[in-house]
């Protein structure tokens, strides 16, 4: 089944950086979907239209229609706040707000208007374990979060997004600056969480495209090129510019 | 080896340094001449009567109490006006503000009210606080009248404070379904609250220690006791130190130097707090 539809989305910002030609793409529930490519493709700009994110860029032009769950949240009439909720988003860089772990993870559901203590300690709890972080840090969530490793602090803002509940995760490179093992801790943890969320990743490499995606989407100066299951696009693209890429070719 | 440090060149490097370092004490020396120079002249004045007293025989002995309390006043005052109204422009200008020709003019005209005289802001406060909104020669003149001076130093550094709040503490605050003003609120202001704060005391420092303003529009030549209310017109400090260097013959010199001393004082305290503010809030910072 279908979270996502992307229908004919063209998108230009005003300072004329990265743009987005004709997008017609599929997102899949419950699954990894990758989008991949060399840098300036696009896909950090398909990520930020999918929780409206790009409301803060200036935007020069932007058509066609995102729906979720059949509801084009491209609309006027969305209620961004609410979708942002439904529709969380991990960053390159992690970054921890300024204030303890706890903190952190309970922002967004106090804005939300959660007020329960118990329930808000149940969301810390279960957001961490998801996020395979509680064991490093459950005797110490009233320390500031930026105390956290690296690897940590990311797992912390995967962690964050999924207090609130949400339905899609959008990653943005999560793992450009962690080491090895927090890599892995936090690929393990996508696989683990695709059986109940929508899972959209932007890699930060060909090799972690290949190993993570069920659906890959590889972008090219703002067009897809070629979107298929991933374990055909990576083993046997259709497309020359897709092989080249995932070849090694260029890129 | 040898004949290359003794070279030319080296000469010219220590020469350089060394005139560096001296203009550098040069700029120094005048604060701490000036410091000890006051303290030394005033301290024999300094007595619990001459603080807490009232000034008697036509301002040559007795206490300079009106003026402290104020000074108080009238730096109270200036904090309650032009505070809110500074860091509320400030907020506007960083975080909403679009680039456009309206903002770019209201910038130009904060720059622009910095560089004004500040007998020119007396002069106006006299047309507008005193005499055409009737507040006559009065605590609540003078204190509107400080606060417009005050206000282009609070914006601009408040808003230098909340600028240099990084850009992603936004970003993902509104991707967790926070609103713009919840952001602000939440995770903006309070972590530059402390540059705030800096920007806040230096203004109202300068205010303080301004005469030329409150000459027109709130400062009593004399009035031995204490404003009763903010439509009543008040000694302060910077204007009965003018008052009894130039307008009183045969003033004893150390009563001058005396209420110089507690100006300073009451002035580098403010700075003090200032720094000791910033100082703890670097070591608190998260970012």
């Amino acid at each position: 089944m279908n979270k996502i539809a992307i229908e004919d989305l063209n998108l230009q910002y005003a300072d004329g950086t990265e743009s987005l030609n004709g997008i017609n793409l599929e997102v899949p529930a419950n699954a990894i979907t990758v989008l991949f490519g060399p840098a300036g493709g696009g896909k950090s700009s398909l990520l930020r239209c999918i929780n409206r994110l790009n409301d803060l860029a200036e935007v020069k032009k932007m058509t066609g229609r995102i729906l979720l769950d059949g509801g084009n949240i491209l609309d006027q009439k969305t209620d961004v706040i609410a979708l942002r909720r439904k529709v969380g988003m991990v960053f390159a860089r992690p970054v921890v707000l300024p204030m303890s772990i706890r903190q952190n993870l309970t922002y967004g559901l106090e804005l939300a208007g959660e007020k329960h203590k118990s329930r808000l300690d149940e969301a810390v709890e279960r957001s961490l374990k998801q996020a395979a972080l509680w064991e490093e840090v459950h005797d110490r969530l009233d320390e500031a979060a930026i105390a956290l490793s690296g690897g940590q602090q990311q797992r912390l803002c995967l962690a964050r997004v999924l207090a609130l509940r949400p339905e899609v995760i959008l990653l943005d490179e999560p793992t450009s600056g962690l080491d090895p093992i927090s890599t892995g801790k936090v690929e393990a943890s996508l696989q683990e969480l695709k059986k109940n969320y929508t899972v959209i990743l932007v890699p930060h490499s060909v090799q972690q495209a290949a190993r993570t995606a069920d659906h890959a989407a590889f972008f090219l100066q703002g067009k897809l090129v070629e979107y298929a299951p991933g374990t055909e696009i990576f083993t046997n693209p259709q497309d020359q510019r897709t092989e080249d890429y995932v070849t090694g070719r260029f890129g | 080896m040898k004949r290359f440090f003794t070279s030319n060149r080296d000469l010219t490097q220590r020469l350089g340094f060394s005139l560096l370092t001296l203009m550098t004490l040069l700029t120094v020396i005048p604060i701490i001449g000036v410091v000890i120079y006051i303290l030394v002249q005033g301290a024999p004045a300094i007595s619990w009567e001459f603080i807490t007293g009232f000034p008697r025989s036509g301002m040559r002995a007795g206490g300079i109490l009106p003026a402290i309390i104020g000074t108080f006043y009238l730096t109270l005052g200036t904090a309650i006006f032009s505070v809110p109204l500074g860091v509320a422009a400030a907020v506007y200008l960083s975080e909403y503000a679009p680039e456009n020709r309206l903002t770019r003019l209201i910038r130009l005209a904060i720059i622009n009210l910095a560089g004004i005289p500040s007998v020119v802001y007396g002069l106006f406060g006299l047309g507008l606080f005193v005499l055409f909104l009737k507040f006559g020669t009065s605590v609540l003149s003078a204190s509107l009248t400080l606060s417009i001076m005050t206000l282009p130093v609070i914006i601009s550094t408040a808003e230098e404070a909340l600028r240099a709040v990084p850009q992603s503490f936004r970003t993902v605050s509104i991707s967790l379904g926070a609103t713009r003003w919840q952001t602000i609120r939440r995770i903006v202001l309070p972590q530059a609250l402390p540059g705030i704060l800096t920007g806040v005391i230096l203004g109202l420092e300068r205010a303080a220690g301004e005469t030329a303003p409150i000459l027109f529009t709130g400062a009593a030549f004399f009035l031995p006791r204490l404003p009763n209310s903010p439509f009543d017109a008040t000694m302060a400090l910077p204007y009965h130190l003018f008052v009894i260097s130039t307008q009183v013959p045969e003033m004893p010199i150390q009563i001058q130097y005396g209420t110089a001393l507690v100006l300073l004082t009451f002035v580098l305290g403010m700075n003090l707090i200032a720094t000791y503010v910033r100082s703890r809030a670097r070591a608190k910072r998260q970012w």
